[in-house]
């Protein structure tokens, strides 16, 4: 057990170097980071800003400094908004997760009693109808299907408002968006976990015992469906936040996602910088507690 | 039929051994369900479109009309014969972009999946039959790369690359071979192990020979399911990053840059981002049910 957690650990330090690497070669990738910044700047300045950033300095020497001031936080200042890029970045944190929170539950809230439902009346005509839900779900580009959410209820019926994110009501429209991105998946998850859960030996016991059968569906199946649940979750949280970024722009929900996106279009690589680095960060954390917990949750690995 | 539902799943190897009456099996399997044929058809008909865009469509796809701006769909209120699905704001016909919009989100979609397919299968089957220290390298950079969100990832490198078609097809190419690697190198973890390949092993077949001939086309069913299914995420990564104002960068068409234009006229022209998102929704699910079906009549347990 504790052997296993050191892996662990150290393989969360080599991934988060690699992390580190990879949003260093953003800036460098193109071979000239200055031609990047001041595109228009005549090539005396762009000496000048060449000099004060380190540009001149062989690549491992800057990429060792990156990683100095990385693991301080500092990304150095963004040109547009001319302060600190780190803060900009996590005082919007506090949004996308709240955003990817709701929509989590959202689709659990959807998918759970969905999926059970349509493993044990498998085949049924309810059955059919998800299957071909999950399908469209996994079909649709999540921006569009914010436009159309939109469409109906803040252009045609005005029961909720185009965008923003000033009232509880302006959550609803962005969650849901980023909830339907997701329930299909968890949807599939659940029903596969509970046909395989369900045809086994001691939930045939429970059900021979007279325990009544949504006793049994909750009791001794769910609890098992959940740990692969758990895991799905996990490891999907980096593709909620990549559904989190372009629903945030369709609604201009003020997150991280936003930033980054308006950051993107104005060449402020510090700001690209620091936000891709935190996403990661947050995904690598998340993904290293899942490991963790599903060490705990599952008793074959824990005795071990 | 009921023979072969007792027969071991590894008479995947089967289909080295008699090619013809297998591929045979395979195709009656995908014929009978409709599902599968019913995305296949449609397919056809979206490629067909794409390539023959010039000759069947309507209209030139950048031929503006002031005087039929916003134009609503033939049978809506309003509506103009001469355009099907109505005009934008500077009176391009809808229908016709589409169909040329089409072209790039396939080229993409398919070429993207290429560079990932290479990549990452080359990787795997490195990583699954050579192993030790290697392996360990490899399976850390696919811990780096699943770290970010693919869409994230692309979206900084186009920037700092610089948009184009080329960019955005290796950027999302090297951003999504992971999966092929970890799926190539299982499988060949499994076989590594298998009979025929310790019997060609303890023959004297070289190690390059062994992965070439015996062990690589027993990944050949995942590899296509796989492919297929990762064209469709390739289709809807691109319209993500046409939709966020990083696309090809060129004046051409694309479905994600028609609803990016269509969002700022939602309130006047609910066509303009409806028409081209119903394009991307029933490519990509006629892609994923063919996938679908594909898993389906290429593994040998499901009769």
């Amino acid at each position: 057990m504790t052997a296993l957690l050191i892996r662990r650990v150290v393989r969360l330090v080599v991934v988060l170097a690699g992390v580190s690497l990879v949003t260093f070669a953003i800036l460098h990738v193109s071979g000239d980071p200055v031609a990047l910044m001041m595109a228009e700047a005549p090539e005396a300045d762009r000496a000048v800003l060449r000099e004060t950033m380190g540009f001149n300095e062989p690549l491992p020497v800057q990429f060792v400094k990156f990683l100095g001031s990385t693991a301080r936080g500092d990304f150095g200042n963004s040109f547009f908004h001319r302060a600190p890029a780190m803060p900009l970045v996590l005082e919007r944190m506090p949004t996308t997760l709240l955003l990817t929170a709701l929509a989590i539950l959202i689709a659990i809230v959807v998918a759970v009693p969905a999926g059970i439902y349509s493993a044990v009346r498998r085949g049924s005509l309810v059955d059919q109808a998800v299957t071909l839900a999950v399908f469209l779900g996994q079909s649709m580009p999540i921006f569009w299907t914010g436009i159309m959410l939109m469409l109906l209820f803040a252009v045609q019926w005005r029961v909720l408002p185009v965008s923003g994110w000033d009232s509880w009501w302006s959550l609803v429209l962005p969650a849901v968006t980023l909830g339907t991105f997701s329930a299909p998946l968890f949807l599939r998850i659940v029903r596969s976990s509970m046909l395989e859960v369900i045809s086994l030996d001691y939930v045939r016991t429970a059900r021979a015992k007279g325990v009544s059968e949504w006793f049994v569906i909750c009791r001794h199946a769910l609890v098992n469906a959940a740990l692969p649940l758990v895991t799905v979750i996990g490891l999907q949280v980096g593709l909620l936040v990549g559904g989190a970024i372009v629903t945030e722009t369709v609604f201009a929900v003020p997150g991280v996602g936003r930033l980054i996106v308006g950051a993107i279009r104005q060449l402020d690589f510090p700001i690209v910088q620091a936000g891709v680095f935190v996403i990661a960060l947050l995904v690598v954390l998340v993904n290293f507690t899942v490991d963790l917990l599903y060490v705990y949750l599952n008793p074959q690995i824990r005795v071990r | 039929m009921a023979i072969r539902s007792l027969a071991p799943p590894d008479l995947t190897v089967a289909a080295a051994r008699e090619p013809v009456a297998e591929r045979s099996r395979i195709w009656r399997k995908f014929v009978r369900n409709p599902a599968g044929i019913a995305g296949a058809l449609a397919l056809l008909v979206i490629v067909g479109a794409a390539v023959a865009a010039p000759y069947v469509a309507p209209h030139e796809p950048a031929r503006q009309s002031l005087i039929r701006r916003f134009t609503p769909p033939i049978w809506a209120k309003g509506g103009h014969p001469a355009h099907l699905l109505g005009t934008d704001q500077v009176g391009r016909d809808t229908l016709s972009r589409m169909i040329h919009g089409a072209r790039l989100s396939l080229i993409v979609g398919v070429s993207a999946v290429v560079v990932s397919l290479v990549v990452g299968v080359t990787l795997g089957l490195l990583s699954g039959y050579i192993g030790g220290r290697l392996d360990v390298v490899l399976m850390t950079i696919v811990d780096v790369t699943l770290s970010f969100p693919q869409l994230l990832l692309a979206l900084a490198f186009v920037a700092a690359l610089g948009p184009s078609m080329v960019t955005i097809i290796v950027v999302l190419g090297l951003t999504g071979w992971e999966r092929y690697t970890r799926v190539v190198r299982a499988e060949v973890l499994a076989l590594r192990e298998k009979d025929f390949v310790e019997a060609a092993r303890a023959m004297g077949v070289t190690s390059t020979r062994i992965v070439m001939r015996h062990v690589l086309p027993n990944t050949f069913s995942s590899i296509i399911v796989m492919s297929t299914l990762q064209v469709a995420q390739a289709i809807l990564q691109e319209a993500a990053l046409s939709f966020l104002g990083v696309g090809s960068g060129s004046a051409y068409p694309t479905w994600g840059q028609m609803i990016a234009l269509g969002r700022d006229f939602v309130s006047v022209a609910w066509w303009l981002p409806t028409f081209p998102g119903l394009a991307i929704l029933v490519t990509v699910l006629a892609i994923n049910l063919v996938g679908d079906r594909l898993r389906d009549a290429l593994d040998p347990r499901v009769t």
